[in-house]
């Protein structure tokens, strides 16, 4: 059989052949394709998480400043009784002495101008004076916190100027410009557009009627793209119906035909022509209140100190007051509550399962049970929550109590399966030598191998710990997003909010300053989880064991 | 109050532990080995006994006397008062019978409702008293009870072992219940609400509009509650998350078991995993932040209108959360693929990439699809992202572009500051509910099969 | 090995190669060397594994590598077609020449190479693919079928040549896995030479099977070698004696001994290899 089929060995001279070659060549390619689009993956990866903590950090690290006035306040005896200094007349002290540092700021323009301070300046007066009675009569200085518009001005995250054309409407300005259309006339800056007298909408009149303003808007949509808002049209001045109107007035024979109009443009896209970037103030201030910030600024009175009252004040509906004491203690006794649950069960039901249980199905369910229970969606625990603790136990809602409780059945899982890893960790040959000296099962387990296996297990419960620091839909479907400006009577049945309901409560809030306040508040959250994570991490380093 | 009762309880066990140590080494007048049990045993015996029961006791009162002193509560009230109330408006009576009683005062309650705030108080303060009473009464018989044991023969280790080995079974029990909770309170609640909409217009609905106050009687016809529209929303966000992370996870995890040098993938990995441990809140936020804004900025350059919440947004920000699961999935599912497999593969002269494609990934591939299927589960269960990211009206579309919902964002819309469970809108939060879990249940099991048929193929 | 070699190591040589060697002998002319090692050395990180090897291997004859366990003979094997080039921190020294060119010159593509000479593992590998599949796997992406028609015959060709093809003809597109061990390893070897190597590279090929499964194998050995080079590693001193004609002892990493496969077996010179083949130690 074999001297009837000898295997040709392959000529070595075909390996060598251009067409091998070529092959080879585009095999490698083959490859290294691969190997790019490996690093190409990464690279994304790596980079979305660059872009998220960046976008995080950019927004969130002004917010760990916070600008304050150093205002000095004269507290006038006249206003404020020394016997009850609690129901002075703050708010004109405040006043005044803004006036003091900024004069001459018009009756009708001092409310606006008194906008610059927090809300909250005058009950921080009040607080300070009724602690420090011996103000009265004084002129203390305050440090006061600036309303949240003036803070991001001082900071320089938004402008005192705006761009009066976003870069689209300038686009389209140069588009026009390149058509040639837009010319000079009457010593303006105008259109000369092609316009339909549509005899539908327009009556020659005399007087002329109908609708100019479409019919200018119908002409200028001609030379753009259509877009969903009026943002096009800002191009014509407010006079432009009026030009149409002027030219069928002088010759109502037009009606029905098409006509070349004039219109003037409106006034930025004029300095745009002239070659000027046209500039508005930021409509969120009023040029009063400008010049009187101004004015505070030249006069050296304002610094931007740590912001600790982000971590030690409660919520506000102030962004410059608003601060995560309040999320911070309630987190806490939501974890602690967690902890004191899931920690004993957890280990119990590990070392059951692992040290003690018979293997049958009873065992089996358990162990099915606890590995689906690590996949159900969080907001499933949420439901089970509201169901079971506020619906049937009738426990209160938004309380840290109930936090904790559902937090724990989350950390369960982990738990169990990270105590079971730590478990099977420890060598038999320590749970032999210890039966052999005659120790019961239990004891073998309490004295030998539970504390052999305890780093293991802290380690597990830390992380199952950061996880439920982090959850956020289950605390959301028991209320525990309740708005708490003061940390005073919390506890763990009061309710209460947590820092990731915080950060979504922040992030719905409509105030612009609360942008920068949910990104500090992320940036505390993940340090939290962060400091939790290298803990855990050390754990595992330092007693890592080999056996 | 309960804090007392507990410190007190678990002080009591404390010091029964002490106590029974010493009456056990007394009972052999200090020669301890004359004991069966060393004298802690005795000690851990009868202080299990004292605490144990009493704490649950305790715990068990407070989970029934709410709902106990409710109904007695209503029970007692004049005869007629709650006819023709709904169970909203009952539950609303009782609130106001309690912050009443609590003193929070407004306007002038009816003297019906004085009356029984009153009384309501008055039992509270006798369920207090009788809660501590009854409590230490137990916790006594305990110790009278274990401590008369006490004796020289007495196998108070084997006593102690049992009462732990019941605890440990005990606490495994939570699982189950966990699970038969989850089961139950989605099952009452759901089947409420089937009573009133009919599963058919629930599954095969096509409008979605559960915000609207809608009287009985108007429900069906309104045929407000067809869910179809936000099941399809689930989908689409779910399979454009699918979408960006499976090929990044995938190709990621390709170059780190292949390709990488050891030290990089020993820094990639963690680096990878990182994105496993934020929390998603913060991913919602990085999509209102940057993402929705980014793609709008992009739409309008290329001339085409993005909503502000699209399916797209709030789908590649869910895909970047899911990147890590693929990726560490299909790690694993690579890595377990024998070496023989890969040395077979280069001995017959195939390029890295070509034994990637041709023998590592077919053969991973059955671990690759139960990470992809766990994924998916996932997607179809995460919540804070699409809250924050998507839309809340429910829209039947396929384009991205447009803002659709999800069956978790009805959830949380419809429950977020209401826990009144008697409408159609609050219950329907749970059949959404249950049908979540079904369907992450059905997924989760056929992939943990598949992932373990997988291992059992190379062992 | 067991006590059975001392007592009749000749007389276990004789029968089946006997006829073999005297074929041997008359070609010893043509017999070319096909693989040729040159001051081989080769670590594994810091440790070394090969010391100064220097080896000949011919054309159309079977080479021998024995030892004991642990003494380098597969990483020798693992350099002949470059295998060791996959593993980390392994570092080659010397030459091998491959029809007089050496294989480690930089110009050398492995995977070409590894075209050229093909390898067999201990354990059988085939891939989790069909019986059909595996075999058309280097053929495909060699490119050296342009036809469907000319893989079928290629697969079918290579099967036959291993021996298996009239057990599976009926199920070439169940899966590899499905087969038995030795199946498996014909398998293994199908895949091998379908794409027309020069060399076979064995390593222990039949350490994972049966007596029969193996002396299937071994025939198929006999038949291979009428064209083409084969290296084998082996444990066993019978299988050595039965189916090589050249036989190279490896020690501690180093070439003790090497010659006709009789000589080693009978009349060895150094006293490694005599303790060894006598199953002094190993
Ligand atoms: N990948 C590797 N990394 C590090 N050292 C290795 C590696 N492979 C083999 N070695 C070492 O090189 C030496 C030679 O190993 P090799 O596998 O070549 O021995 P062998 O002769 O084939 O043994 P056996 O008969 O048991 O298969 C051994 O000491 C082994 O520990
Ligand atoms: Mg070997």
């Amino acid at each position: 059989m074999s001297d009837a089929q000898p295997i040709e060995p392959a000529a070595g001279a075909e390996w060598n052949s251009d067409k091998a070659r070529r092959r080879v060549r585009r095999r490698y390619a083959a490859n290294r394709r691969l190997q790019a689009y490996g690093i190409i993956a990464i690279s994304i990866a790596v980079g979305l998480l660059g872009v998220l903590v960046a976008s995080i950090v950019v927004t969130g690290y002004p917010a760990f400043v916070q600008t304050k006035i150093d205002l000095p306040i004269y507290v006038d005896p006249a206003k404020v009784d020394a016997e009850d200094p609690a129901s002075g007349k703050y708010r004109s002290l405040v006043r005044e002495a803004l006036a003091k540092v900024v004069p001459g700021v018009p009756e009708n323009q001092q409310r606006s101008v008194g906008k610059i301070l927090t809300s909250d300046a005058s009950y921080i007066l009040r607080d300070y004076v009724v602690e420090h009675s011996d103000a009265i009569g004084k002129t203390i200085t305050l440090p006061l916190a600036l309303s949240d518009p003036f803070d991001q001005l001082y900071k320089g995250v938004i402008p005192k100027e705006l761009d009066a054309l976003s870069w689209v409407q300038v686009r389209w300005f140069e588009r026009m410009t390149n058509r040639g259309v837009v010319a000079e006339h009457d010593g303006r800056t105008s259109l000369k557009l092609d316009v339909y007298i549509d005899p539908a909408t327009v009556d020659a009149g005399p007087p002329p009627s109908g609708d100019f303003d479409g019919l200018a808007r119908n002409s200028l949509q001609a030379y753009l793209p259509k877009v969903h808002d009026t943002s096009q049209f800002d191009m014509l001045a407010n006079d432009a119906p009026a030009a149409i109107e002027k030219r069928v007035a002088a010759d109502p024979a037009i009606v029905g035909k098409t006509v070349q109009v004039f219109f003037s443009v409106s006034l930025p896209y004029a300095a745009l022509a002239k070659g000027e970037i046209p500039k508005i103030t930021n409509p969120r201030f009023t040029d009063a209140q400008l010049e009187a910030f101004e004015v505070i600024e030249q006069k050296g009175l304002l610094r931007t100190p740590f912001n600790w009252e982000l971590l030690f004040n409660a919520d506000s509906r102030f962004p410059e007051r608003a601060g995560l004491a309040g999320a911070i203690t309630g987190s806490f006794y939501a974890l602690l509550i967690c902890f004191m649950l899931s920690f004993p069960i957890g280990i119990a039901t590990a070392v059951y399962l692992e040290e003690f249980a018979p293997k049958n199905r009873f065992t089996d369910l358990i162990e099915v049970n606890i590995n689906n229970l690590a996949a159900v969606p969080s907001v499933v625990f949420g439901l089970l929550g509201l169901a079971v603790f506020l619906g049937f136990f009738g426990l209160p809602r938004s309380v840290p109590l109930v936090g904790g409780m559902v937090l724990s059945l989350m950390t369960l899982p982990t738990i169990i399966i990270t105590t079971r890893a730590a478990l099977k960790a420890v060598p038999p040959s320590i749970r032999e030598a210890a039966l052999g000296v005659g120790a019961s099962k239990h004891q073998v387990m309490m004295h030998h191998v539970l504390p052999l296996a305890l780093p293991g297990i802290m380690t597990g419960t830390i992380i199952g710990m950061a996880q439920a620091l982090g959850e956020t839909a289950p605390l959301l479907l028991i209320g525990m997003n309740a708005f708490i400006p003061s940390v005073e009577n919390m506890g763990l049945l009061e309710p209460a909010t947590s820092l990731p309901t915080q950060i979504f409560s922040w992030a719905d809030s409509p105030e612009r300053g609360f942008v920068s306040r949910t990104s500090a508040a992320i940036l505390v959250l993940l340090g939290f989880l962060l400091i939790m994570n290298v803990v855990a991490i050390a754990l595992r380093q330092m007693f890592q064991r080999k056996w | 109050m309960l804090g007392y009762v507990l410190l007190l309880l678990i002080g009591l066990a404390v010091v029964s532990y002490f106590f029974a140590r010493r009456r056990a080494i007394a009972a052999v007048q200090g020669k301890e080995h004359e004991l069966h049990s060393r004298p802690s045993y005795h000690g851990a015996y009868v202080a299990a006994w004292v605490g144990i029961p009493s704490v649950l006791l305790v715990l068990v009162w407070l989970l029934l006397q709410g709902p106990v002193i409710d109904s007695l509560l209503l029970w007692s009230l004049p005869i007629g008062t709650t006819d023709g109330m709904s169970d909203g408006q009952i539950d609303l009576l009782l609130s106001e019978i309690r912050s009443v009683a609590a003193g929070n005062i407004f306007g002038e309650p009816s003297p019906v409702v004085q009356e029984a705030a009153e009384r309501y108080q008055s039992w509270k303060f006798i369920a207090r008293w009788a809660m501590a009473g009854v409590a230490m009464s137990v916790a006594l018989v305990g110790l009278i009870l274990a401590s008369g044991r006490i004796s020289p023969e007495f196998r108070a280790r084997h006593g102690a072992e049992r009462i732990l080995s019941g605890l440990m079974i005990a606490c495994s029990l939570i699982a189950i219940l966990t699970t038969l909770g989850i089961v139950l309170s989605l099952l009452i609640e759901a089947l409420r609400f089937f009573d009133r909409v009919s599963p058919v217009e629930f599954f095969f609905g096509l409008n979605w509009e559960p915000q609207i106050p809608i009287r009985e009687g108007q429900v069906t016809a309104g045929g407000a509650f067809g869910a179809i529209p936000v099941f399809a929303g689930t989908l689409l966000i779910a399979l454009i998350a699918m979408a960006v992370a499976t090929p990044i996870g995938l190709y990621s995890a390709v170059y780190l078991t292949e390709y990488a040098h050891p030290k990089v993938r020993a820094v990639i990995k963690p680096v990878l995993e990182l994105l496993a441990g934020i929390p998603t809140v913060v991913y919602g936020f990085f999509a209102v932040l940057t993402v929705a804004p980014a793609l709008r900025q992009f739409g309008e350059t290329i001339g085409v209108p993005i909503a502000p919440n699209s399916a797209l947004a709030a789908g590649a920000v869910m895909g970047i959360m899911i990147i890590p699961f693929i990726s560490s999935l299909s790690d694993d599912a690579i890595a377990a693929v024998p070496r023989a497999m890969r040395d077979g593969s280069y001995a017959m002269g195939a390029t890295k990439g070509e034994t990637i494609t041709k023998v590592l990934l077919p053969a991973a591939l059955p671990g690759i699809m139960g990470g992809v299927l766990l994924a998916v589960s996932r997607a179809i269960g995460e919540t804070m992202i699409v809250v924050m990211a998507a839309g809340i009206i429910a829209s039947l579309t396929a384009n991205p572009l447009k803002p659709v919902t999800t069956v978790t964002v009805q959830i949380v819309t419809l429950l977020i500051g209401d826990s009144e469970f008697d409408n159609p809108k609050t219950l329907s939060a749970f059949a959404l509910g249950l049908v979540l879990f079904l369907v992450t249940l059905a997924l989760n099991v056929l992939a943990l099969h598949i992932v373990r048929k997988y291992r059992e193929q190379y062992e | 090995m067991d006590a059975k070699v001392e007592a009749q190591p000749t007389v276990r040589v004789q029968a089946p190669v006997v006829a073999a060697k005297k074929r041997d002998e008359a070609s010893a002319a043509q017999h070319d060397v096909k693989l040729a090692a040159g001051g081989v050395n080769l670590w594994y990180g810091e440790k070394q594994a090969l010391f100064d090897v220097n080896l000949e291997m011919f054309d159309r004859s079977v080479t021998a590598l024995i030892g004991p366990s642990g003494c380098g003979k597969s990483t020798f094997l693992r350099c002949l077609d470059r295998m060791n080039d996959v593993i980390d921190g392994c570092r080659f020294e010397g030459e091998i020449r491959l029809d007089g060119d050496d294989i480690y010159a930089p110009k050398v593509d492995p995977v070409q190479l590894r075209a050229r000479v093909g390898m067999v593992f201990q354990k059988p590998n085939p891939f989790p693919k069909s019986i059909f599949e595996n075999v058309a796997y280097g053929p495909r992406i060699h490119g050296l079928a342009t036809s469907k028609s000319d893989l079928e015959e290629i697969v079918i060709n290579s099967l036959t040549k291993a021996g298996l093809y009239e057990e599976v003809k009926d199920r070439l597109d169940d899966s590899g896995i499905s087969l038995s061990g030795g199946q498996q390893q014909r398998l293994c070897i199908a895949r091998a030479i379908s794409v027309n190597p020069e060399v076979l590279l064995m390593d222990e090929p039949c350490s994972a099977l049966d007596p029969i499964a193996t002396a299937k194998i071994e025939t198929l050995m006999d038949e291979l070698r009428d064209s083409l080079c084969i290296v084998i590693v082996t444990h066993s001193m019978q299988q050595a004696a039965r189916v090589s004609q050249r036989t190279a002892f490896f020690h501690l990493g180093k070439l003790v001994e090497v010659d006709e496969t009789s000589q080693i077996f009978t009349n060895p010179t150094d006293v490694r290899t005599q303790d060894y083949v006598t199953g002094r130690f190993g």
